[in-house]
């Protein structure tokens, strides 16, 4: 069967081409396939007219078509969303700020709190440690279905420094629960241990402390993995909905996620063109983005994966 | 603090250089932790115990009245198990009919499409990218386009399905067994513990797997990667054949694999959450109600927040229960290398 392809690359133009690896070409090629067209759907219809798109027209454009590719839909969908009247700007573009806010903030932040936490599990010296390392993976455990409640309720309980109200409807209740990343600790503490110890007595003779030590040679030796702990903190905020639904009531205060799912329950849920649009504006950013990052990420999900 | 222990002949400093280092270190060390256990604490932990103080409040309200407090008992358990509705019990088998399908289909393909990119083909970084996109996506914005996919009025997938000759399905507007919807169609019917999950189930779970195929394969191809070469060698020259290497190397040195993904695929569709709400908002009726839709539900739309706290603890207690079992079983099954 499909095993016995294992021959090196130099024989292959050669070779005929076996049944075994047709086989296993097709299957491929349907899974990408299958993978893809969502996407490619999104798209087209994104650029067709509301006519074609009643009509059931899969492809209304030259050469098939005679309709022009409808560019307007895109400016069309931005303006029906809703404005913004405190910002003074279309509501995508407000939802699109407070996504960028939030998840820089999440990031920066869960970078921050991980590098350290990290780095005192690996290398600091210090009385507790491993009762304190089991009780961080302990939170692994706690699901969040239960302490969504409790969570929310304290949203509405902690009164907001910065003005008056809770933490409800505020970027406070988006960002601050979201500092701190069991999975971003993990990553980087095991990243750490490899540093061998005598690097650091070195630093000590050179005068270096612990800050130091940190700052100027543990984390530039660690760029692959701050790079993959920023990346996929980056995905999984940006992907967020449930908490954002829950805490959040105003339009402006709404993230793309969120703001995309309102227009689909409302206007978007009949104007198809529209909606995909919508959904472009949203998915088109991440998948260019993820198109320059990839190798990151498949590091980081199957070191995590793997040693975790 | 200073010198009782100095009370000696001799005067050695309590605070000798180097135990001076070493309380320096512990308390940087300290500072260090702080930031990331105290978002820990106030956020995961303290709301287990917060919760369950809400789930015995009886009357809860976010803000009492003047002169008014809460009534603690067991009001909202017994409410969970006594509702007429029985939707606590109805989320459970909700979620567990979830699960119990779209966790092997995930891993299955997975594992076929991870052990095909592993062998000596071309465009393997390519077909791993296009798999992986999905992952990527925003969940959101890619249920939202799968709800137009699987729309009932010319949506991309009747159009095929009838193009070949089918007939027009409602997919996430169908609450019947999707063998009922098959039998239907022929002009019967069936009994109804044989109508099997309703097929808006059935189209959320093929979206879940759409989702998670990519990441799952990633996962088991960096498994793949770990066994030796060597092992396959060997086997080759005792004249094994490609079936048999797969059953007898490939599966078993996989094994630790595969129960990491199975943990972390079970435990994923249990805590499904946004995929259900943006597409069916857990109908028709409550045919995709799973318990994470149910708690959020009675707490965002009917604001129970005692009855919804409640539901989560039930569920939890009975879920933790099943995943443990599941681990006891799957776990023993696993082969260190």
């Amino acid at each position: 069967m499909a095993i016995q392809t294992t021959q090196p690359r130099v024989m292959r133009p050669a070779r005929p081409l076996s049944w075994s690896t047709v086989a296993i070409y097709a299957v491929l090629i349907l899974g990408a396939i299958v993978a893809i067209i969502p996407f490619i759907y999104m798209l087209t219809t994104s650029v067709k007219s509301y006519g074609s798109l009643i009509a059931g027209n899969l492809w209304p454009w030259p050469p098939l078509g005679t309709e022009p590719v409808q560019w307007i839909n895109y400016p069309d969908a931005i303006s029906q969303i809703g404005f913004d009247r405190q910002w003074q700007m279309p509501m995508f573009f407000r939802y699109t700020i407070n996504s960028v806010i939030v998840t820089l903030a999440v990031v920066v932040g869960v970078s921050f709190t991980s590098v350290l936490a990290g780095y005192a599990f690996a290398q600091m010296d210090i009385p507790g440690k491993n009762i304190l390392f089991v009780l961080l993976l302990a939170t692994i455990m706690i699901p969040g279905d239960l302490t969504i409640v409790p969570k929310a309720v304290m949203m509405y309980q902690f009164p907001n420094p910065f003005g008056t109200g809770s933490w409800y409807n505020t970027y406070l209740a988006l960002i601050v629960p979201f500092l701190a990343s069991v999975f971003g600790i993990f990553l980087l503490r095991q990243f750490f241990m490899q540093i061998p110890k005598d690097l650091f007595d070195a630093a000590v003779i050179d005068g270096a402390g612990h800050v130091r030590y940190l700052f100027q040679i543990v984390l530039p030796l660690s760029r692959p993995a701050l790079v993959s702990v920023a990346l996929l903190n980056f995905i999984w905020t940006w992907d967020s909905f449930k908490w954002p639904l829950l805490v959040t009531r105003d339009s402006n205060m709404r993230v793309l996620a969120v703001g995309l799912q309102q227009f689909l329950v409302g206007e978007g849920g009949t104007k198809t063109h529209l909606m995909m649009a919508f959904s472009s504006m949203v998915i088109v950013p991440v998948i260019v983005f993820y198109f320059f990052t990839q190798k990151y990420f498949t590091e980081g999900i199957t070191t995590t994966g793997l040693k975790g | 603090m200073t010198s009782q222990a100095t009370a000696v002949a001799q005067p050695s400093p309590f605070f000798t250089p180097r135990r001076l280092r070493r309380i320096r270190e512990a308390g940087l060390g300290y500072l260090f932790l702080l930031p990331a256990f105290a978002v820990l604490v106030i956020f995961e932990f303290f709301p287990v115990f917060y919760g369950l103080g809400i789930s015995l409040c009886t009357n809860y309200r976010i803000r009492f009245p003047e002169g008014q407090s809460c009534v603690y008992g067991l009001a909202n358990y017994i409410k969970a198990f006594t509702d007429p509705s029985q939707e606590m019990l109805h989320s459970l088998s909700v979620t567990v009919t979830y699960s119990l399908i779209s966790v092997p289909l995930q891993l299955g393909l997975a594992l076929i499409l991870a052990y095909l990119l592993f062998q000596n083909i071309r465009g393997k970084a390519i077909f791993r990218v296009l798999f992986f996109m999905p992952y990527i996506t925003p969940t959101v914005a890619s249920a939202a386009v799968w709800a137009f996919l699987y729309s009932p009025d010319k949506g991309l997938i009747n159009e095929v399905i009838t193009a070949l000759g089918g007939p027009a399905l409602k997919w996430l507007g169908e609450p019947r067994g999707i063998f009922q919807v098959i039998a239907t169609l022929n002009g019967g019917s069936l009994p109804a513990i044989l109508q099997g999950p309703s097929l808006a189930m059935v189209a959320l779970i093929i979206f879940t797997t759409w989702v998670f195929v990519g990441y799952d394969t990633v996962i088991f191809l960096a498994g793949l990667g770990n066994i030796p070469g060597e092992l396959y060698e060997a086997a080759k020259i005792d004249g094994a054949g490609g079936w048999q290497l797969f059953r007898r190397i490939t599966l078993p040195l996989l094994s630790p694999t595969t129960f990491f993904l199975l943990l972390l695929t079970v435990i994923g569709t249990f805590k499904a959450f946004n995929h259900i709400y943006v597409m069916t908002l857990g109908g028709p009726g409550n045919a995709t109600t799973t318990a994470s839709i149910l708690i959020f539900k009675q707490m965002y739309e009917y604001t129970r927040y005692g009855y919804s706290a409640a539901l989560s603890f039930i569920l939890f207690a009975i879920i933790l229960v099943i995943t443990i079992i599941q681990n006891r079983v799957a776990g023993s099954r696993v082969v260190y290398s």
